[in-house]
């Protein structure tokens, strides 16, 4: 028999569930079993399907268990292990076909990824530089130093149409052939993992599953552009990925792939790791640069690209982690392999964080051009308790909406700019009717409001502006004319600010008043909030018709507002009542309403 | 509180005297004071050659670093959008009344502090909370309190 392999994820979402617990129990309860063969158990990275963690893969048998705790270590081992049973109760279901599935390769929320940059994670230990060389790690790096010449390895990226996926989709070979043509040296090569977006995780997951592979990609970007030094950026709540990288980056040094002469050719290549500060606008590039230098991190107006000055004032090639990652497979590979990924102008995968009112939350890497629907209901599982869906953030702070009746656009960077979004990092938030687009909006002024460094009058004192009439709409005391004031303010914060925090800033705010203008009238003149988010506009009722008398309400509601006997009609006291949502949410037949609300705190 | 610029210059000559590696000082100074003394930037702008106005400007520009003292216990509440919208509003505000103070803030007793933070990367498990480095993901009113006792707890036993 093969020999086995027991993957237990140690992503960041499972060890919030305890999963080391499960990767310790099972190495102990291993050490005392007699089987023929001892399984190798691997703390593997991110599975991606976070929601329904910890997951333990079994391999070769292909069994995958969810939602594993550290006291059915005991039973995988004696059943499944020593007997070849499968554990029903750990097994997954699938919301789309209603089946249980045993190896996790036939869930829906797998089926339809194809994964480039994720492809080692999960798999391999990301401590283990073995488990990477295993998986034909280091061998890019092999070909390009020995078979390539750096301006081939250049045109290789070229022809790929790989394009930057760190937001605004510029095309990685044509910023690494501009940066190699400058003699000005020493040039630098630097890796952005200062993901700071709201709802994105992929990069964490990348650094943290499978450093080796950025790695990998930014020594082969360095003796493409003849440079011997490199800086990875992490952000400072990334503890588990700087760790991770710091001992890739260690055992990469023994191993020869990193330092003087690397593999006896002659190139020399090494790395170090910046950590972050916890600013939001050190994800902009010039910032990056500057917080690096070890100064305040503000952007800097870029008539010059930091391709011709960058880090120091040096040549510098910038690319993001999911970037870096596809890297490696690319040359490997060729450029045509990759290029009959996605679509024309948009090839290969993106990776992207589904998140919020979905049924299967994670990360997931899709053919570009993939469908927000196939994205949403196909991989997601649809919404939440089978609401209705109503709109998609994407590109976090700097993105927009996009509502129900573009389900159908195809996801690359060239549709989402058109219709008012953009990729971002490829956050995907996905929200439905109890999600106020409003409060959304000033959600993401008040994120930008305290991220904005204050070098830009319009962008440090235009989005606080914004923020505050926001905040007054939601409160229930908008006035008509709030809508033109926000459109002018949003135009000015556009084109005055300097870099690409402020310059977007108000896209959450044009998308939501373009696609859901509706609802802000309904803020502003009926003082209605139809999502019941905003509470000052919000009033709950229950519709007698509908409401089976179960009590549920009565006995969750904190401020015993709710009376009936059960299995009659029940009431709330509108006067007792504090709009917490909690009977909403606990309704099983939907009989609790969402109704205007006027605030007579405001009226009087 | 008693400062010891012995600590503090231990931490800086693990640095080469290179302006780069002022922010990384800084959060070495963090994790060990929970703070960024006065003394600190001093020491490091005679260190760096760097003006004490830098140093202090990077002290208050970075979310990472305070130049307050923060309690024994971080515990940080995830409002990315995906907490976000699933009601990590409700944590905070069970944080507010249950330990009375405002976010930013530190208890009296000098036991906790309470931070927002723009997403932790969790987001499949939220809404999110963090205490020091320990995640608890799926988070209600009720396990805010849970959570909350089992520190105290804790603490009084540590005694």
């Amino acid at each position: 028999m093969a020999s086995r392999k027991i993957l237990v994820c140690c992503g960041t979402g499972c060890l919030a569930n305890n999963s080391f617990d499960i990767y310790t129990r099972f190495l102990e309860k291993l050490k005392d079993t007699n089987t023929e063969v001892i399984p190798e158990i691997k703390a593997t990275g991110c599975n991606g399907l976070c929601e329904k963690g910890p997951v333990v893969k079994i391999l070769p048998d292909e069994i995958s268990y969810f939602k594993v705790k550290a006291k059915d270590v005991d039973e995988i081992v004696s059943k499944t292990i020593l007997k070849g049973e499968i554990i029903d109760r750990l097994l997954y279901f699938d919301t789309n076909s209603k089946k249980k599935i045993v190896s996790h390769k036939d869930a829906s929320f797998y089926k339809h990824q194809h994964k480039i940059a994720l492809r080692n994670i999960g798999e391999i230990d990301p401590k283990n530089i073995e488990d990477y060389k295993e998986r034909n790690g280091f061998e890019a790096l092999r070909k390009v130093l020995f078979e390539m010449t750096p301006d081939e390895v250049i045109t290789e990226v070229e022809k790929s149409g790989l394009r930057g996926r760190g937001g605004a989709g510029f095309p990685t070979g044509s910023k690494w052939r501009t940066c190699s043509k400058y003699d000005n040296y020493p040039k630098y090569v630097v890796c952005n993992g200062d993901e700071g977006d709201p709802g994105a995780f992929m990069d964490r997951s990348i650094m943290e599953g499978d450093p080796n592979t950025v790695i990998e990609g930014m020594i082969i970007c360095g003796y493409a552009i003849n440079s011997n030094r490199g800086f990875l950026y992490i952000r400072d709540e990334y503890q588990l990925a700087r760790e991770n990288m710091q001992t890739a980056i260690n055992n990469a040094r023994k191993h020869g792939f990193l330092g003087k002469n690397i593999l006896g050719s002659g190139f020399d290549f090494d790395l170090e790791i910046v950590r972050g500060g916890g600013a939001f606008v050190c994800g902009e590039s010039s910032a990056l640069m500057a917080s690096i230098e070890g100064n305040v991190g503000e952007p800097r107006a870029k008539y010059i690209r930091s391709v011709e000055k960058g880090l120091w004032d040096k040549p510098t090639v910038l690319n993001n982690v999911e970037t870096w990652a596809n890297i490696p497979p690319i040359i490997l590979n060729g450029a045509q392999w990759f290029k009959q990924i996605g679509t024309e102008k948009n090839s290969g995968t993106k990776v992207f964080s589904l998140v919020g009112k979905v049924k299967n939350t994670g990360l997931v890497e899709i053919p570009m051009g993939t469908t927000l629907r196939e994205l949403v209901f196909d991989i997601g599982g649809g919404i939440i308790k089978d609401r209705p869906f109503k709109a998609a953030q994407t590109g976090g702070p700097s993105g927009g909406c996009i509502p129900a009746e573009y389900l159908d656009i195809s996801l690359d960077f060239d549709n989402l700019s058109r219709i008012g979004s953009m990729m971002g990092s490829g956050g995907v938030i996905v929200m439905d009717d109890t999600t106020c687009m409003v409060e959304l909006a000033r959600y993401y002024m008040e994120f930008l409001s305290e991220e904005s460094c204050g070098k830009c009058t319009t962008c440090r004192e235009g989005i606080n502006t914004m923020l505050n009439i926001l905040n007054r709409i939601t409160l229930g005391q908008g006035r008509e004319e709030d809508i033109d004031l926000l459109i002018s303010l949003s135009e000015t914060i556009k084109d005055a600010s300097l870099c690409g925090l402020g310059k977007t800033a108000p896209n959450p705010v044009m998308t939501t008043l373009k696609y859901f203008r509706d609802e802000y009238m309904e803020h502003i003149v009926d003082k209605r909030c139809p999502a019941g988010v905003c509470k000052n506009l919000t009033s709950y009722s229950i519709d007698p018709d509908t409401c089976i008398g179960c009590s549920a309400c009565a006995r969750k509601c904190p401020v015993n507002a709710i009376e009936g006997e059960l299995k009659k009609p029940h009431v709330i006291h509108k006067d007792k009542c504090i709009k917490c949502g909690t009977c909403f949410t606990v309704c099983p037949s939907g009989a609790v309403k969402i109704g205007g609300g006027l605030i007579e705190s405001y009226n009087k | 509180m008693t400062i010891d610029t012995i600590d503090i210059n231990t931490i800086i000559h693990n640095y080469r005297p290179e302006k780069r590696f002022t922010l990384a000082i800084l959060q070495d100074i963090q994790n060990k004071f929970n703070f960024i003394p006065k003394e600190a930037i001093f020491i490091i702008s005679d260190y760096l050659k760097v003006p004490a106005s830098d140093i202090y400007s990077m002290a208050t520009f970075y979310k990472a670093l305070s130049l307050k003292p923060k309690g024994r216990h971080i515990i940080k509440v995830c409002n990315g959008t995906a907490c976000h919208i699933r009601g990590s509003n409700t944590l905070i505000n069970e944080l507010t009344d249950l330990l009375n103070i405002k976010p930013g803030e530190t208890t009296a007793d000098g036991l906790f502090s309470v931070e927002i933070v723009n997403c932790l990367g969790a987001c499949a498990l939220a809404p999110v909370m963090v205490v020091d480095d320990k995640y608890f993901g799926a988070m209600t009113k009720d396990k805010v309190i849970e959570v909350i006792n089992e520190y105290k707890e804790a603490v009084e036993n540590g005694k």
